[in-house]
């Protein structure tokens, strides 16, 4: 089977300071693959990378035939804490915004419907006028979500969509996303392994290098291994912490 | 009532009624714009730029709008440079061109020979001196920004919200940017007959502030900071001709008023 995206030997960076180095990694249809790593570890870079919003120092991004091309029906769910919370923009507008991705309908009445249908499943059409500043975390991500997957995307990026957001709509966003694993890949990028062990298929450890983890579960000696300063948090019904973070 | 309606068989007055109505809604909407990017110190530093290119325009004895157009596209670019390309902070580099700009024009105004002009009037305005001709410009630059902005209202308030998600989805933004910020320099140049280089910031940020106060939409934001520019400016005017003062102060200072009476209005009710 053919990856929708194979990355090979990628180094990225900012300007002349690299981040990640000698990257490989692909990603299928219907994979859940867990992005974890420590802040500054170049988690939001690879994501980045992807988008293409940053240029390879070298090596390469290969996209499947059907998803290549400038624009890219991928879907993606920015780290909202970057997001301008005052400025003058309704809900409705900022789903509408999806519309810009390739793969969004052309016709102004479908890109409409299918704003007002998203945003009714999401639980926040109610509040489809009011401007984005005025919701707490959880319908902020909710909207953003909604976006997202406004053109029907192959594949749904989303970057720390656990910030600001409380438990219950925490659990109800892993449900959803679990749901729509079923007809497209998820790339999720978050810094609690412990919520994530349990939905994603497949794990990537992100610390300058990447290690790929073909498995759900992961120990703390394979972190160590794989460079990866995080803790972990074990499943079961109370969580806890069952191995400190190592230096 | 009648007072204000002999007004309009002056000659002067009528032109002077005309700028502002298209200066209100030329600021308005850009002004929108600037406020909704966080923009307004570039602005600012475009605006006092442009006043070097007015002085080498009568150094060289040219067109003084066609040098401050010269110049306040220049400065935009300029910006863009140093922060971008030579890595100086932003807020400096807005500084420095900000005050370059403004010592040129000092001097060039200064070695010109003979006559020197008023530089009150660029650095303050006067709206009842405004000709036929600029009155010409400020029509065509007042349709380019109502077509641009309702042509591409969605993508320009996309890339404003979002500049990053814009970028994914494969939009030129860079040529948005660079488009909105000629369209910032054509405004400020065009409107310094208004209220001048000094106090034109407050046309592209008071009445905003106000519409904000009753709307959260940018396309609502449009259209009242619009209307809230428009009833500053002209009654800014009135004020100017029956006080006897000068017509930029009292325009800006009726913005701030109406700004505060409507603030509090609304925190009491």
């Amino acid at each position: 089977m053919e990856p929708l995206i194979k990355i090979v030997n990628l180094n990225v960076g900012y300007d002349k300071t690299p981040v990640l180095q000698n990257v490989n990694l692909e990603i299928f249809e219907k994979d859940f693959l867990g992005v974890i790593g420590p802040n500054g570890g170049g988690k939001t870079t690879l994501l980045k990378a992807i988008l293409g919003l940053l240029k390879p120092f070298s090596g390469t991004i290969h996209f499947r035939k059907d998803i290549s091309g400038r624009k890219k029906p991928i879907g993606y769910l920015p780290q909202v804490k970057h997001m301008d919370k005052k400025f003058p923009i309704t809900v409705f507008e900022v789903v509408h915004s999806g519309s810009i991705m390739e793969g969004a309908s052309k016709s102004k009445s479908e890109i409409n419907d299918k704003v007002a249908q998203l945003l009714t499943e999401m639980g926040v059409y109610n509040i489809r006028n009011k401007a984005i500043g005025e919701l707490s975390g959880g319908q902020m991500q909710r909207v953003f979500l909604c976006r997202a997957l406004l053109s029907e995307p192959k594949i749904l990026i989303l970057d720390e969509p656990d910030t600001f957001v409380d438990n219950r709509f925490e659990g109800e966003l892993y449900e959803r996303l679990r749901k729509l694993n079923e007809e497209i890949a998820i790339v999720l990028v978050s810094h609690d392994m412990g919520t994530i062990s349990s939905y994603v298929k497949t794990i990537a450890c992100v610390n300058r290098n990447l290690h790929y983890h073909r498995s759900n579960t992961i120990s703390q000696e394979q972190l160590n291994d794989y460079n990866c300063p995080i803790q972990i948090i074990s499943h079961g019904t109370i969580p806890h912490t069952v191995l400190k973070q190592h230096n | 009532m009648d007072a204000i309606l002999e007004l309009f068989q002056y000659d002067f007055f009528l032109k002077a009624f005309i700028a502002a109505v298209l200066a209100s809604i030329s600021c308005g909407i850009v002004g929108s714009y600037i406020v909704s990017r966080r923009i307004v110190f570039i602005s600012g530093g475009i605006t006092h730029a442009s006043f070097g290119g007015i002085g080498l325009a009568f150094f060289l004895g040219f067109n003084p709008l066609l040098g401050a157009v010269l110049f306040a596209v220049l400065s935009a670019l300029g910006i863009q440079f140093f922060t971008k390309v030579a890595e100086i902070r932003e807020d400096s580099s807005i500084a420095i061109w900000w005050s370059l700009g403004m010592a040129l024009g000092i001097i060039f105004i200064f070695i010109t020979p003979g006559y020197t002009p008023n530089l009150m009037s660029f650095l303050f305005g006067n709206i009842l001196t405004v000709t036929i001709a600029e009155l010409w410009w400020m029509l065509a630059l007042t349709v380019v920004i109502i077509a641009t902005f309702s042509l591409m209202f969605r993508k320009i308030l996309y890339i404003a919200f979002d500049e990053e998600y814009a970028r994914a989805a494969g939009l030129p933004v860079n040529l948005f940017n660079y488009l909105l910020i000629v369209l910032i320099a054509l405004t400020v140049v065009l409107n310094i007959r208004v209220v001048g280089i000094i106090l034109i910031l407050s046309l592209l940020t008071i009445p905003q502030a106000t519409a904000n106060l009753f709307t959260n939409s940018f396309k609502k934001l449009l259209v009242l900071s619009s209307v809230f520019a428009f009833t500053g400016t002209v009654s800014g005017l009135f004020i100017s001709y029956f006080l006897d003062i000068p017509s930029g102060a009292a325009i800006i200072f009726t913005l701030v008023i109406m700004f505060a009476v409507l603030k509090a209005l609304k925190y009491i009710f």
